[in-house]
């Protein structure tokens, strides 16, 4: 650095909070205030109807394996988003592209994986209509899943771009979003599969 | 240049971030909770042991991979307001977990 640049101890940035950043922070707000409707629903009617709720649930208790790789997916693809971050702030374009890249397949597999397993409940009719269970288990993890895919497109682009020009601010900010969606499947698997 | 002496000299107040530390500790505490969801300790102990340790993991996943830790305070607080409106409506639901 040119000039000597003192940072508070007691505020330590990464850098400063530039608006698309903080937009996708206020964007990660309301993001919190959906799903958290959606899990109160769940709670509150799941505590009024136990019976219905565990039974189905118990259904589900043959896919926790998969579940499990799919949340170890999740967290290994949030580890690579983070390194892509990285790259991308310290201008290491070739590492920013192959993280960015490795981000979006892993969260294409975890979509492969869910549609797989949705593939097995609809063939034995376990489908949204059949109980209060399913019908928040295919919302939760549906809108859970879109969530995902609407993070691999921009990675996507943020791949092709990336060779062309510096995307390490709008990397950071589908790193931000990408981090939220794996936070939201961190709750989701416990709550849907375990307890 | 290197990659660390170009995070050294170019990015000097970007901090270390633990990445491998903190998903390796996501990790563990996944497999953890799948594990000790197969041991009773009756359906609330399960149910609070579950959402604590999920709890955990995202504040990891906040701290460090959304870098909340190296954040200005401003950013902090922004990011912590809608858990407390979420807790609100959870307490709105009350009644009717209550009186169903």
């Amino acid at each position: 650095m040119s000039h000597a640049h003192v940072i508070d101890p007691a505020e330590p940035a990464i850098e400063d909070v530039y608006n698309g950043k903080l937009a996708m922070w206020l964007f990660l707000c309301s993001e919190v205030m959906f799903f958290s409707g959606l899990l109160g629903a769940y709670i509150a009617l799941r505590l009024n109807n136990p019976e219905i709720f565990e039974a189905s649930q118990k259904q589900l208790h043959d896919h926790v394996g998969l579940a499990a790789f799919n949340t170890l997916l999740l967290i290994s693809s949030s580890l690579t988003m983070a390194l892509a971050v990285l790259h991308g702030q310290n201008k290491n374009t070739a590492k920013q592209r192959l993280m960015l890249l490795v981000t979006a397949v892993m969260g294409t597999l975890f979509l492969g994986l869910k549609f797989y397993e949705y593939s097995t409940h609809i063939r034995v009719g376990e489908v949204p209509s059949k109980d209060m269970f399913f019908a928040f288990y295919y919302t939760l993890t549906g809108l859970h899943g879109f969530h995902i895919l609407c993070g691999v497109v921009p990675m996507v682009g943020l791949w092709y771009y990336a060779g062309k020009q510096d995307v390490s601010a709008e990397t950071e900010m589908v790193g931000l979003y990408w981090h939220f969606v794996d936070l939201v499947w961190i709750f989701l698997f416990p709550m849907l599969y375990l307890i | 240049m290197s990659d660390v002496a170009h995070a050294d000299h170019g990015h000097a107040e970007h901090p270390k971030v633990p990445y491998f530390l903190i998903a390796g500790a996501l990790f563990v505490m996944t497999v953890i909770t799948i594990a000790v969801s197969y041991v009773n300790l009756g359906k609330m102990g399960n149910v609070a042991l579950a959402l604590f340790v999920a709890s955990i993991k995202a504040s990891l996943v906040m701290l460090f991979f959304m870098h909340l830790k190296y954040e200005r305070k401003t950013l902090i607080i922004i990011s912590l307001v809608p858990y407390g409106l979420a807790l609100i409506l959870l307490l709105a639901l009350f009644p009717d977990i209550v009186f169903g």
